[in-house]
């Protein structure tokens, strides 16, 4: 017996809703595909700013200028100095007879300003409690992800030169 | 579009999946290697600057690549 109706070739939720939900896929996943691509875009342009900021400064000059007297410092004795700019902060310390370092006096964890601490002989972070060793820099404890950055120091005379500063070295 | 065509659109998804998940991986990559540019920069070592910025530029190339292909694949997909 032959059926009363033909089937429908298409039912009727497929004509009001024409969509697949495949080709839906397709666009979203498309976008999602651009969308990342120009996020490395963006990376690549981050890279490349660095590049271009290492370039720039690449060979920096620092001013040759008197920090202190050698008898101005007792054994164990500080001094604060702004080297190479009246807005950079640097300690110098008097360790031994005749060793005198300088750092930078910023934390490299958030600047705060790191002071000497005879007993220990190390430089202490008073806000996190980071520690820095007085010999080179190098961090001892706590929370700063880099050395201090250290002022080579070089004696003229009776004075102290400071002829630039050197990135930290790691312990 | 009828139904007998599906199967091979859901296939071009397949191959688009892959592709979107190297870029994805590659992503990744890009980012770490950012952000391990920028902490040897900020630490005062220049000279990882110019190779991060090459390597990060051949990984754009491999995502652009990637997505080039996924729009081929859509585009072919769209044919049929």
């Amino acid at each position: 017996m032959p059926p009363l109706h033909a089937p429908d070739p298409e039912p009727l939720w497929r004509e009001e809703v024409p969509i697949f939900e495949a080709d839906e896929r397709y666009v979203s996943r498309r976008q999602l595909t651009k969308f990342l691509t120009l996020t490395s875009l963006g990376m690549f342009i981050g890279n490349l700013w660095i590049a271009f900021r290492s370039w720039l400064h690449r060979a920096p000059s620092y001013p040759v200028c008197s920090v202190a007297q050698l008898d101005e410092l007792p054994l164990g004795g500080v001094k604060i100095f702004q080297y190479p700019t009246r807005n950079d902060d640097c300690i110098l310390v008097h360790r031994s007879d005749d060793e005198y370092v300088a750092y930078s006096q910023k934390c490299t964890h958030l600047s705060c300003a790191v002071y000497y601490e005879r007993e220990t002989d190390r430089l202490a972070c008073p806000c996190h409690r980071g520690f820095f060793s007085a010999r080179d820099g190098s961090v001892l404890q706590g929370p700063p992800p880099r050395p201090l950055p250290r002022v080579t120091l070089k004696r003229r005379g009776p004075e102290l030169i400071a002829l630039g500063i050197q990135p930290g070295k790691e312990a | 579009m009828s139904q007998k065509q599906q199967p091979e659109r859901v296939r071009g998804l397949t191959a688009i999946d892959g592709a979107m998940a190297l870029v994805v991986l590659l992503l990744i990559v890009q980012i770490w290697l950012l952000s391990a540019t920028l902490e040897t920069y900020l630490e005062g070592h220049q000279e990882t600057a110019l190779p991060a910025a090459i390597a990060s530029g051949i990984l754009f190339l491999a995502c652009t690549g990637l997505y080039l292909y996924v729009e081929a694949l859509d585009r072919r997909a769209r044919k049929h």
